[in-house]
């Protein structure tokens, strides 16, 4: 049975721009930033001080609560614990650390009796010690997200459509290591014992494809799905429909409709540390756009900053208007390339002038693309009225709050309303009515 | 480097107003060429007086109300050309400016400008015209040479077959208004319109349709095929469902509620054809549906996501 998400757009994807370099090449920075919130949740409180020395994978931060530890990425000496600024546009509280470039390592304690004899707990606190969250994106924790699908999913569901422009980290990480990948599938498997486990990936990724189905007899079990490549095919909510027909209703978790839905770099990560005892201190990152000289992608420490990936892919162009942590349909403007990659950071991507699109006057037509290209069923004209006009009846009637402000509306606007921006500001506004 | 820190998304498409406008008239232009190769170059500057007179008014109205210039979004030219190509030839100049400034100034830029506007500022405007001059909007050129005379739908109310062959109702050597005659050129328009992307096919489908239906039922002759046939391509049902009818700012934007307002449009003009005062039907039939776009809207809104039929997911 076939099923497709409703709307979506076919955006220009760019992402030959970013796959020509390989071997990927690794980034040592001079200093890494560690910032102790990567994930959704309660903050990690450092554990080290000014002056410390620190190895690679020594845990520098962890808390109570919905909370992941953090690690060191590079060993060497800590020579701030303040905060700074982060990809979110607040500064949040970092350990800075001077990398002594000797690399020398602490891995996890881990068992080395084979993952099937392991049990439930061990498994998902080593998930858990590593500091393993959603690399997709959203970043939270991996081990609570598995905890809270024991029992409850009949599909598990390893996400590597990769549907935003640009972005190609999924789709290197599957050409270079796709048996990590497996793996991870494998840990997971074992501990939430779904009936289907599906790798899903569109249909613009052909050598990951083919490296995939070269592994896949030696993984029963696992099932490969190519999905046609339409934007916003890797959001949680639309993916799930793709493959299982199941709508997550507004306001619910994919566990609702027997789901649970983990990046692919999430699983690999899960691998290194389940098997390997390596907790999370890289990913692979694209640095991409028009407005950067070398598009490739990286493995990259956490912490290294966005100044260091775009002088490590030969600086930026003199009429770079953006850069952006993310992809351009739904990443976030940055104003400051002291940022650090965070586990969650998938790409930088750096835009031109003019390649926007925006206009000065944007006025609505009511042409009905927005209401045609909107994946939740939702009509983005109406809500931008509503919004404009302060009327949150009208705004929760309309169901503001389930969109997932992919920016499919926006994109096809030909009258280039800010939509995406008003709805932002809309939510906000009934998220205060409720709270009072 | 100073870097731009705004919303998402930090793409977008390449559809532009000015783009969708310029497609338009693109379509319009077969229309065009036939109307004016069939009723002589009278008809051409009555159509050129009518989108310089369109633009003229957004124009000079900006300008009043000291407004940036809406102009450049060309959704004036569109109107201009429409409503010059529902008149014909005959029509006084005089008349053909005063329609424009109507339709410019009160139905578009008064009621808010492009895209809020709750007519179809061409066919208000030809409303307004047929209100206060009906004599110089219903005096028709026959086909080739300017003679007045009447159009297939004037037979048709007898009601009788028209004389005309099919062939040339679908090829346009009819009388009638200066962009109508020539479906077979609208349909080409049409096509262009749909194939760009810029309309659905849902609501010119569904106008056609039911009006193709409803006459075939309720012949008034003894061939109802005929008659359906004729029905069709007399008068300005092709130009109303694919120019018309599909106007943005005055059509339903959900897919179902497409669909309900081009059964609607089919059903009162034939309502008005078979019972009105005047031949055809079309211009008030799709005013009278201008009327209830915002109702078909909420009415058929998409269910929410999430929220299959028959209850929870």
């Amino acid at each position: 049975m076939k099923h497709l998400f409703f709307g979506g757009i076919h955006p220009k994807y760019n992402k030959e721009m970013s796959t020509g370099v390989t071997p990927l090449r690794t980034i040592i920075p001079e200093t890494v930033v560690i910032p102790m919130q990567q994930h959704i949740g309660a903050p990690c409180q450092p554990l080290v001080q000014v002056g410390d020395r620190v190895l690679r994978g020594q845990k520098i931060g962890d808390g109570e609560g919905l909370c992941v530890p953090v690690h060191a990425s590079v060993s060497g000496t800590v020579v701030a614990v303040e905060p700074r600024p982060h990809v979110s546009g607040r500064d949040v509280m970092a350990v800075v650390i001077e990398n002594d470039k000797t690399d020398e390592t602490v891995t996890l304690s881990i068992s080395d009796r084979p993952v099937a004899e392991r049990s439930d707990d061990e498994i998902l606190s080593a998930i858990r010690e590593a500091g393993i969250v959603g690399m997709g994106g959203a970043a939270f924790p991996g081990n609570v997200k598995a905890l809270t699908s024991m029992g409850k999913i009949h599909t598990l569901i390893a996400n590597a459509c990769e549907c935003e422009p640009y972005i190609t980290a999924d789709d290197s990480l599957l050409r270079t290591e796709p048996e990590h990948v497996l793996e991870g599938m494998q840990i997971l498997r074992h501990v939430l014992k779904p009936e289907h486990a599906i790798l899903a990936v569109e249909d613009n990724k052909a050598d990951a494809i083919a490296r995939v189905r070269e592994l896949l007899p030696d993984y029963e079990g696992i099932e490969l799905r190519v999905l046609p490549t339409r934007y916003p095919q890797g959001a949680e909510k639309q993916l799930i429909m793709s493959l299982t027909g199941h709508e997550v209703p507004g306001g619910q978790l994919p566990v609702s409709v027997g789901c649970a839905v983990f990046n692919v770099s999430t699983f690999a990560a899960i691998y290194r540390a389940v098997c390997l005892g390596l907790p999370l201190t890289q990913r692979i990152v694209t640095v991409s756009g028009e407005a950067i000289a070398e598009p490739q992608n990286f493995i990259v420490r956490i912490g290294t900053s966005f100044h260091d990936l775009i002088a490590e892919a030969g600086g930026l162009h003199d009429r770079t208007e953006r850069v952006i942590c993310g992809g351009p349909m739904m990443g976030y403007a940055q104003s400051d390339l002291a940022v650090p990659i965070v586990k969650a950071t998938n790409s930088v991507l750096c835009l031109l002038k003019d390649q926007n699109g925006a206009a000065e006057n944007p006025v609505c037509l009511r042409c009905g693309k927005c209401v045609a290209a909107c994946p939740m069923l939702l009509q983005p004209l109406y809500l931008y009225r509503f919004e404009l006009a302060n009327d949150l009846k009208e705004l929760e009637r309309l169901n503001l709050m389930d969109c997932i402000e992919c920016g499919s509306c926006a994109f096809t606007c030909p009258g280039k309303l800010p939509l995406v921006e008003r709805f932002r500001k809309g939510k906000q506004k009934l998220r205060e009515a409720k709270s009072k | 480097m100073k870097l731009t820190v705004a919303s998402s998304p930090h793409i977008r498409g390449n559809f532009r107003t000015n783009r969708i406008m310029l497609d338009v008239v693109l379509a319009l232009l077969p229309a065009l060429a036939v109307g004016v190769l069939v009723h002589g170059w009278m008809s051409l500057l009555v159509v050129l007086t009518s989108v310089i007179a369109a633009l003229l008014s957004e124009y000079v109205y900006c300008l009043i109300v000291r407004s940036r210039d809406t102009t450049l979004d060309r959704s004036c030219i569109v109107t201009g050309l429409l409503l010059g190509m529902t008149l014909p030839a005959t029509v006084p100049v005089w008349l053909v400016i005063a329609g424009n400034v109507f339709a410019i100034v009160v139905v578009k830029c008064l009621c808010g400008g492009l895209g809020q506007n709750i007519f179809n500022p061409a066919l208000a405007g030809r409303a307004f015209m047929m209100l206060i001059y009906p004599a110089g909007m219903t005096r028709y050129p026959a086909a080739v040479d300017a003679v007045s005379s009447a159009t297939p739908l004037h037979h048709m109310v007898m009601p009788a077959l028209p004389e005309e062959s099919l062939l040339d109702m679908f090829l346009g050597r009819i009388s009638g208004s200066i962009g109508e005659v020539s479906a077979l050129a609208l349909l080409i328009g049409g096509a262009y319109l749909v194939w760009r992307k810029v309309i659905s096919i849902r609501t010119p489908a569904a106008y056609l349709g039911t009006v193709a239906v409803l006459t075939l039922i309720f012949s008034k002759t003894g061939h109802p095929v005929l008659w359906m046939l004729y029905s069709l391509l007399g008068g300005g049902v092709m130009l109303g469902a694919i120019f018309m009818a599909t106007d943005y700012a005055t059509s339903p934007v959900t897919a179902k509620g497409q669909l309900i307002y081009g059964v609607g449009c089919g059903a009162l003009t034939i309502l008005f054809r078979y019972f009105g005062l005047y031949p055809e039907g079309v211009t008030y039939a799709i005013l009278l549906m201008n009327a209830t776009v915002w109702v078909i809207d909420r009415y058929t809104a998409p269910r929410r996501f999430g929220m299959k039929k028959g209850g929870a997911a």
